[in-house]
């Protein structure tokens, strides 16, 4: 639900939707009609405190924190239905992951505290190895993220350990210096 | 037909039945699949959260590498596939973008032209190799098996061309193709949640249930997928979707590729059929051991 139900225009941020305007695939936003399409397609739209129709309305409002705050992103799955049914031809879908790397920067992912932990560790390890290492994945984000809750995880992890799914030791690249040059320069170059 | 080969992080790991089966079935399709030397991975979901420029970089570090071979670079992951498809596309599309990545690649002694075709495997078994084909390889007749086709949501989204995003038919026609039994059902494109899995459990498994019983309300003995995430939700999960809401889903969840094999009569055991977490059971077990 919104917090305020009177908003004054001082309080609202009218940069906003310039902001995401500015993104690569962000200036489609303009065009949206409101047509609902995407809400409708969202297999998880009736979880979502603002389902994405809802979340474009606010952001060309301005209503900022409302947009960041929500538990909307968070449960997002990328499933991309939105996005290929959107008759403007909006990409929904690459908004929400702009809207997530926004909260997450501006401290506003509470939402989405785990699904940071699980990008972070992803993105750690991928800047480690090269490659994903799935079972040290699933380790760092449980002790991490879920700590308490640990054992719910075993029956599951011990499936895949039984059928030789859950392999101990990580697939390193040969030319890790050649990835991490890469990626020094666009630390350099500064992100769109 | 030669093709590069991506395999994706989760294929030498969770999904490692899924590579099993491929190395066990491509050579009777003609299909020669040749490891992209060093490939780093695509990034995936979880990086485009954190970060996009650096996402879009380190995916398109594997198209510079594929350029110098001339051939389409081929993915048994959905995620890979629609990862390394929409680098692609910015690269392509946004010349800011297409700069940037550029100077990133440089520094790591690389270029890129934006010309490489990446594919999924379903499209070069279904478009290249050809039902005709592989009808041709049945040595095993899977009469009477039913089996749901599940696509999940990235291979056909958005807009990669090779089905429809809404209605794909490329694993109905195989399956008819294999002499089993295509269910129809309508959730066959809905999402089984991904990584929300880790992240949202329980919506998660809401999304899992709603899948498997709409498949077993339709009388599906099994299910084919073709994506890493969406067989591990599905078949590894199956059994926290029981406890959760009190079901008894037991629907073995296997790889298209899997699939295939036991039509062309290979051991299940080289199918990687064994290491499934719901084991085949029923009817299914008593079609394929049958036949």
């Amino acid at each position: 639900m919104l917090e305020k139900e009177v908003c004054y225009e001082a309080t609202l941020d009218l940069d906003f939707l310039d902001e995401i305007y500015s993104l690569p695939g962000g200036k489609e936003i303009k065009r949206c009609i409101q047509c609902g399409t995407c809400s409708g397609s969202c297999p998880q739209a009736c979880q979502m405190d603002h389902a994405p129709r809802k979340i474009f309305s606010l952001i060309r409002a301005g209503f900022r924190d409302e947009v960041l705050r929500s538990n909307t992103v968070w449960l997002c799955s990328s499933c991309y239905s939105c996005a290929v049914r959107c008759p403007k031809e909006i990409k929904i879908t690459d908004v929400m992951y702009a809207l997530k790397r926004l909260a997450i920067k501006e401290g506003k992912a509470k939402r989405g505290k785990k699904a940071t932990i699980l990008s972070k560790n992803f993105v750690g390890l991928v800047n480690k190895y090269g490659r994903n290492h799935e079972t040290e994945l699933m380790t760092r984000y449980i002790l991490m993220a879920e700590p308490f809750n640990a054992l719910s995880f075993i029956p599951q992890g011990m499936k895949l350990l039984v059928n030789g799914r859950l392999p101990v030791l990580p697939h390193k690249i040969k030319n890790l210096d050649q990835l991490r040059k890469i990626m020094t320069k666009v630390e350099e170059l500064g992100e769109i | 037909m030669k093709y590069t080969y991506y395999p994706g992080c989760s294929v030498r790991a969770t999904a490692n039945i899924y590579q099993d089966s491929i190395d066990a079935i491509a050579p009777a399709l003609g299909v020669e699949l040749e490891e992209l030397d060093d490939w780093n991975c695509c990034g995936a979901t979880a990086y485009m959260s954190v970060r996009e420029l650096m996402s879009f970089a380190i995916s398109a570090r594997n198209l510079a590498l594929a350029e110098k071979y001339h051939r389409d670079l081929v993915t048994p992951c959905s995620a890979c596939y629609l990862v390394l498809n929409k680098t692609n596309h910015y690269f392509n599309d946004y010349p800011e973008m297409r700069k940037k990545l550029g100077q990133a690649l440089e520094a790591g002694g690389l270029s890129y032209s934006g010309n490489i075709n990446v594919r999924h495997i379903l499209d070069v078994v279904i478009n290249d190799v050809g039902t005709e084909k592989i009808a041709s390889l049945v040595k095993k007749k899977l009469k009477g098996l039913k089996v749901a086709p599940y696509y999940g949501c990235q291979i056909v989204r958005p807009e990669m061309g090779f089905d429809d995003p809404d209605d794909p038919k490329s694993m109905d026609i195989l399956i008819d193709a294999l002499g089993a039994e295509t269910v129809k059902y309508s959730l066959k494109t809905k999402c089984c949640g991904a990584s929300l899995m880790g992240t949202e459990e329980k919506m998660a498994l809401k999304l899992c249930r709603e899948l498997l019983a709409d498949a077993e309300r339709n009388g599906a003995h099994c299910i084919i997928t073709l994506c890493p995430l969406c067989q591990m939700n599905l078949d590894i999960y199956q059994s926290k979707v029981n406890s959760l809401f009190k079901t008894k889903f037991k629907i073995p969840v296997i790889y298209f590729t899997q699939l295939i094999g036991l039509a062309m009569g290979v051991k299940p055991e080289k199918l990687g059929m064994k290491r499934l977490g719901v084991k085949v059971s029923g009817e299914m077990k008593r079609i394929i051991e049958g036949a």
